[in-house]
């Protein structure tokens, strides 16, 4: 499956590691509701570093869309709720 | 819901809805490679605002550099006047300075940053227009109306991911630039009133003026102190050559001794 880190480009990343992606997404999930920076930060950082580690970095010029879309690391908590509205942070 | 799999969605919802109001994909293609470029445009002067905004950080920086190496100069030359209330002075603002610099520093280090990505993400998406220009005509040449739909689906919906991405990354280097700016601004205002300009150079620093005046009045007893040591070796030479200093134009305390004692000799 094909995974982008905003900022960073796309990934292709082993279906079986789907998992293991999900339950780190899920901590992500929590603390972005129960609002916990510290939380949210150790989670994404421990999500995206996941990635980076298992993933293959996609040719610059492949025009497949992505299965997952994570947040980049310096994206606020706050950033990752308005990007999870649908007027939130993607311009057009 | 899991937060990667609504982010896609949000990206995929974009573009659909820009899908949808296709009539004929081949007619649009060239529409939305329009788009493409401009965007790429975008993400160009985007990296050059950033690196102007980076070097005008950089000027600052240099200037406040200077600065502080003069205060730096200035409190030493104080220091060897004997003068620690100078000394003192000059090295608080130095700090003052310093302070200015670190911030700067750590602006400099975000924009330089920002200029990687952004860069990184015009790479990126200029490959990634040249791919979809290479399909586009590719699928304009060879498909019906209702092939190239289904043809052109997946590449659409892979460059408006992508150009959403660009399009966040932009307008978060804007951001970032903008901030910079007002603050870039302020340090300047800071340099033209002259809180931070009067200790460096001009009639205004006040710590060079006395420096400069203990110098003077310093560089007036030496020489005082070398005519004396001079008309007296004229009347009685011999009697001063165990103590050359003077002549040598040692510093006045080292005048001053030998001074008296020509005067002693007479």
């Amino acid at each position: 499956m094909i995974v982008r880190i905003l900022g960073e480009g796309q990934l292709e990343v082993d279906d079986s590691a789907a998992d293991e992606l999900n339950d780190l997404d899920r901590e992500l999930e929590a603390a972005v509701e129960k609002n916990d920076e510290a939380g949210y930060r150790t989670a994404l950082d421990a999500l995206l570093e996941r990635v980076r580690s298992i993933g293959t970095p996609m040719s610059a010029d492949a025009l497949q869309p992505s299965a997952l879309i994570l947040p980049q690391a310096d994206l606020t908590m706050d950033e990752v709720r308005k990007l999870l509205t649908d007027e939130g942070l993607i311009p057009g | 819901m899991s937060v990667m799999k609504r982010v896609s969605m949000i990206f995929r919802a974009k573009a659909n809805k820009a899908l949808d109001r296709m009539e004929d994909p081949r007619e649009t293609l060239d529409y939305s490679y329009q788009t493409q470029l401009e965007l790429l445009q975008k993400v160009r002067r985007g990296v050059a605002d950033v690196a102007t905004s980076r070097k005008r950080v950089e000027l600052q920086m240099n200037s406040l550099e200077l600065s502080s190496n003069k205060l730096d100069k200035q409190a030493r030359d104080a220091l060897s006047a004997g003068r620690e209330d100078l000394a003192r002075e000059a090295l608080s603002r130095k700090s003052g300075v310093q302070g200015q610099l670190a911030d700067l520093n750590t602006q400099y280090t975000s924009l330089q940053g920002e200029e990687e990505k952004l860069t990184t993400a015009s790479q990126r998406l200029q490959a990634k227009v040249d791919a979809f220009r290479t399909k586009k005509e590719t699928i304009k040449a060879t498909y019906t109306a209702a092939e190239a739909q289904t043809r052109i689906n997946e590449a659409f919906t892979g460059i408006s991911e992508e150009m959403g991405d660009v399009g966040m990354a932009i307008q978060r280097a804007e951001d970032k630039t903008a901030q910079m700016q007002a603050r870039a601004g302020a340090i300047d205002e800071l340099m033209a009133s002259g809180a931070l300009d009067d200790v460096v150079s001009g009639p205004r620093d006040d710590i060079q003026a006395e420096l400069d005046r203990m110098g003077a009045s310093h560089d007036v007893d030496s020489e005082l102190a070398r005519m004396k040591s001079e008309l007296s070796q004229g009347s009685a030479p011999r009697q001063l050559e165990g103590s050359a200093g003077p002549a040598d134009g040692q510093p006045t305390q080292a005048a001053q001794p030998a001074d008296h004692q020509a005067g002693e000799g007479q």
